[in-house]
């Protein structure tokens, strides 16, 4: 027998192979200096206040609930839990690992909101308040509502269903008409309190849509367990032989299952959304006239006003540089991938990050021009193009609704003139056909499909965030693809580190450590083991580099100037895509490093796996054309464009759309964000910005490109196995809707025929774990 | 077949009991959190935090 041990006095539960945190975990508990060795930086502490969703309770005591992000495993819960337990005055924290939020509770006056945010963004896990009332969505009470109901009918199901196997087998061993009478009674005692309650959420629907003159699935549903019921009734008052309680209870407990499952996916992915949008919100530190600096929240900043952008953070308004000089990466905004050197004077964007030294921005008139509220006006028009998908569900019930009421209806019609019946057995009938008819392909195998793809989903690192964005995932057949970020990772990778012996890359390692500019991290992450060497004096100068002493000499790390090597003096791989770090020891010659976006690690082979799918890619690219041209090189991708803009993207796709392609956009940028909500399907990878987040159908997590492999594969299984349900669901009511118009469908073969056949299309809908699998 | 009289009812009663319990632990959030349960049962001390409900 294996025993798992968890030590509960080991700090460091989370060890690097339990928890894809751990790094980050390490990196905030030691200080920054080893933070370098994950490829991922601490997060940010946060810095707005959150005292305005802080809940006072009447006896004094507080309380914060806040979500948070990076949650894993059992040692985050712990990690967190007993984190804030060890802090004074506060009485409860509780990890809800499913909602992935987190509920403090405290007293007294000293412990504010933001302290406790810090306490948890300090252990490595982002945060961001909410107010739990506003969040409770509808989707809560009602989730609890389906749940409730389907108990109902559960318990009211398997009960009913036990007295009616053994009216059925009466059937053939003389039972008493008394003993038949009894349990029909019994039967009708247990059904229509059950039917009265758990039919609920059919009803108000399908009044809802009668209200508006609409017929939905809700409808044929709602009567055909309302007329059975009620027609069960009259049979067991007047003595009679066939009652259908059995039916309509099972009938609405397989629809609640379906239902249930269908809201439970919906609610997951809203809060997936939300979850996404709150941690990615944040306040931008407004420097004052008088010398005082605040928190504001980004949407409270006016013309005028000045900001203080510390290093690596993102820049939160369109303005002027009015102070200081720096390094701006705007790869997330244009796809370009060097970063440029600004200075006083200079115009930057909200959304670029400010990667080399603090920077003083003098907000700007949120103008209509500006480049964001461009990008977020194509947005908005492209998605009111996106409203008109139809889930194929839906199709399908719009054809189903009118086709059975009709049949239904004529049935009855039918008996009652053509075969010259009394009421009674032509609406024994008709409702016979309204149960067999049972949308259960429809009700119930879609949303399990839908529940096991988002799940398997999930655990491969990938967010489903519209409902029907798998659905649309799946009949795509062309991918464009943006290049910064998204095919490649975003971030310089060392080029050549064979260029510096393992002396010297302790020392350029060293050094290293002491600096934030995303050149320095990349040379920590890449260099690979070294030893440790202890530096002397350390000294950054912003937009230069480093110098420090080593065993008493003078060691610099930075740009060709500040190594004082001459302009002509150039290795001959150095293009416009290749930055270089110099390192120059005393009594030695400077050593060039280069540094370059690199492709994602498994782009080539993803890249063979779609083609092999079937699809076609295309490469559009807001970066110049040679970095563009190497990496579709290296990719094998024949159709690239460069330096395209935001509408320019725009163009392409519906140029595509209209030669007859499903385009699936996968890209990372703001100025993808038009093109993510104009394609037919969209994903982005989790470090895009939240406007391009929010526009995508599916965001995944992580360093590799494969999770958009792997949601295409498992968006076309899963529609494969919806298609194999309606078929499934179309040939048995061919078979079973003749028997219940002439009547043959006896209440047996009425339950037989209607639970088998949810039982098939349940079991064909749990078949894509294996479709996932391979 | 008067057995009847009495079976039917102790069916249905036990039946009903399961239900009650059932809608009892959903209405007392029992069902807020499920990955969390099955990841805390990992966690030794997870007394410390149980006060939370209140």
């Amino acid at each position: 027998m294996t025993v798992i041990v968890v030590d509960p006095t080991a700090d460091e539960l989370a060890g690097p192979g339990c928890c894809p945190t751990s790094g980050v975990v390490l990196g905030a508990h030691e200080g920054y200096g080893q933070s370098t060795a994950s490829s991922e930086p601490a997060p940010p502490l946060p810095t707005a206040d959150p005292s305005a969703y802080v809940n006072v309770s009447e006896d004094g005591g507080r309380s914060l609930h806040l979500m948070v992000e990076n949650l894993h495993c059992a040692a985050c819960i712990r990690k967190i839990e007993t984190g804030l337990m060890a802090l004074e005055d506060i009485t409860a924290a509780r990890v809800n690992m499913s909602t992935r939020r987190l509920r403090v509770s405290w007293r007294g006056e000293q412990m504010d909101g933001l302290q406790i945010m810090r306490c948890v963004a300090a252990l490595g896990y982002p945060v961001a308040p909410f107010d739990p009332e506003t969040l409770k969505h509808l989707d809560d009470v009602e989730n609890r509502r389906l749940l409730a109901a389907l108990a109902v009918a559960g318990f009211a199901a398997a009960n009913v269903m036990l007295l009616s196997v053994a009216v059925w087998a009466g059937a053939f061993s003389h039972m008493g008409e008394a003993t038949r009478g009894l349990f029909h009674w019994v039967s009708a005692l247990i059904a229509l309190p059950a039917v009265a309650y758990a039919g609920q959420p059919f009803f108000r629907s399908a009044i809802r849509a009668l209200g508006v003159r609409q017929l939905n699935m809700d409808v044929p549903i709602s009567l055909a367990v309302v007329l059975a019921a009620c027609m069960s009734l009259y049979q067991t008052v007047q003595g009679g032989e066939h009652a259908y309680f059995d039916a309509s209870v099972t009938l609405l407990f397989f629809l609640l299952v379906g239902r249930y499952l269908d809201n439970r996916a919906r609610a997951r992915a809203r809060s997936t959304a939300e979850h996404l949008l709150a941690l990615n919100s944040q306040a931008a530190t407004v420097l004052d006239k008088d010398g005082s600096e605040r928190a504001l929240p980004i949407n409270q900043l006016r013309p005028g006003m000045t900001v203080l952008v510390a290093v690596g953070e993102r820049i939160s308004a369109d303005g002027l540089v009015s102070r200081g000089r720096s390094l701006i990466d705007s790869s997330l905004v244009t796809g370009e991938s060097m970063p440029a050197s600004i200075s006083e004077g200079a115009r930057v964007y909200a959304g670029t990050i400010n990667i080399d030294a603090p920077l003083q921005i003098m907000v700007e008139a949120a103008a209509e021009d500006t480049l964001l509220a461009e990008i977020v006006r194509l947005v908005e028009a492209a998605e009111q193009g996106r409203a008109k998908y139809v889930r194929l569900a839906e199709k399908a019930a719009r054809i189903y609704a009118p086709v059975v009421h009709i049949l239904a209806a004529l049935t009855f019609v039918g008996w009652l003139i053509v075969a010259g019946t009394g009421w009674e057995p032509a609406a024994m009938a008709a409702i016979a056909v309204l149960i067999i008819t049972c949308p259960c392909a429809l009700g119930l195998a879609v949303p399990a499909v839908q529940v096991v793809a988002s799940g398997m989903l999930l655990q491969k690192g990938v967010l489903v965030k519209s409902p029907d964005g798998l659905e649309r995932i799946a009949q795509c057949d062309y991918v464009v693809f943006d290049k910064t970020g998204t095919l490649t990772r975003g971030q310089p990778q060392l080029l050549n580190p064979e260029m510096l012996d393992q002396r010297q890359k302790a020392v350029a390692v060293a050094l290293a450590r002491n600096s934030r500019h995303p050149l320095s991290r990349a040379l920590v992450a890449d260099a690979g083991e070294v030893d440790v060497i202890d530096v002397q004096s350390v000294s950054e100068q912003a937009g230069r580099g480093l110098s420090a002493l080593v065993a008493g000499r003078r060691v610099m790390l930075g740009s060709r100037a500040l190594c004082g090597v001459a302009q002509a003096v150039s290795p001959a791989e150095i293009d416009d895509a290749t930055l270089e770090l110099w390192l120059s020891e005393e009594g030695a010659e400077p050593a060039c490093l280069r540094f370059s976006d690199v492709v994602r690690p498994d782009g080539e082979l993803v890249l063979s796996s779609l083609r092999n799918l079937g699809m076609k890619f295309e490469l559009l690219s807001g970066d110049r054309e040679r970095a563009v041209g190497a990496t579709a090189k290296a990719l094998g991708i024949d159709v690239w464009r460069s330096g395209c803009l935001p509408d320019e993207k725009v163009c392409r796709l519906h140029e595509l759309e209209e030669a007859g392609h499903r385009v699936l956009m996968v890209g990372d940028g703001l100025n993808d964000a038009p093109a993510l909500a104009s394609g037919f399907a969209s994903i982005s990878p989790v470090s895009a910005p939240d406007i391009s987040q929010t526009a995508a159908d599916l965001v995944f997590q992580g360093d590799s490109l494969k999770p958009v492999l792997s949601a295409i594969r498992i968006a076309r299984g899963a529609n494969r196995l919806v298609k194999q349900n309606f078929a499934m669901a179309v040939t048995y009511n061919l078979i079973a809707v003749p028997l219940a118009i002439i009547g043959l469908a006896t209440p047996l073969v009425a339950a037989v025929a209607m639970s088998s056949s949810s039982v098939l299309v349940t079991l064909n809908a749990l078949r894509l774990r294996l479709v996932g699998r391979a | 077949m008067e057995v009847l009289i009495i079976l039917i009812p102790v069916a249905l009663f036990l039946g009903g009991l399961g239900l009650c319990a059932f809608l009892w632990a959903l209405r007392s959030g029992q069902f807020e959190d499920l990955d969390g349960a099955a990841m805390r049962i990992l966690n030794e001390d997870d007394g410390a935090t149980d006060n939370a409900e209140k």
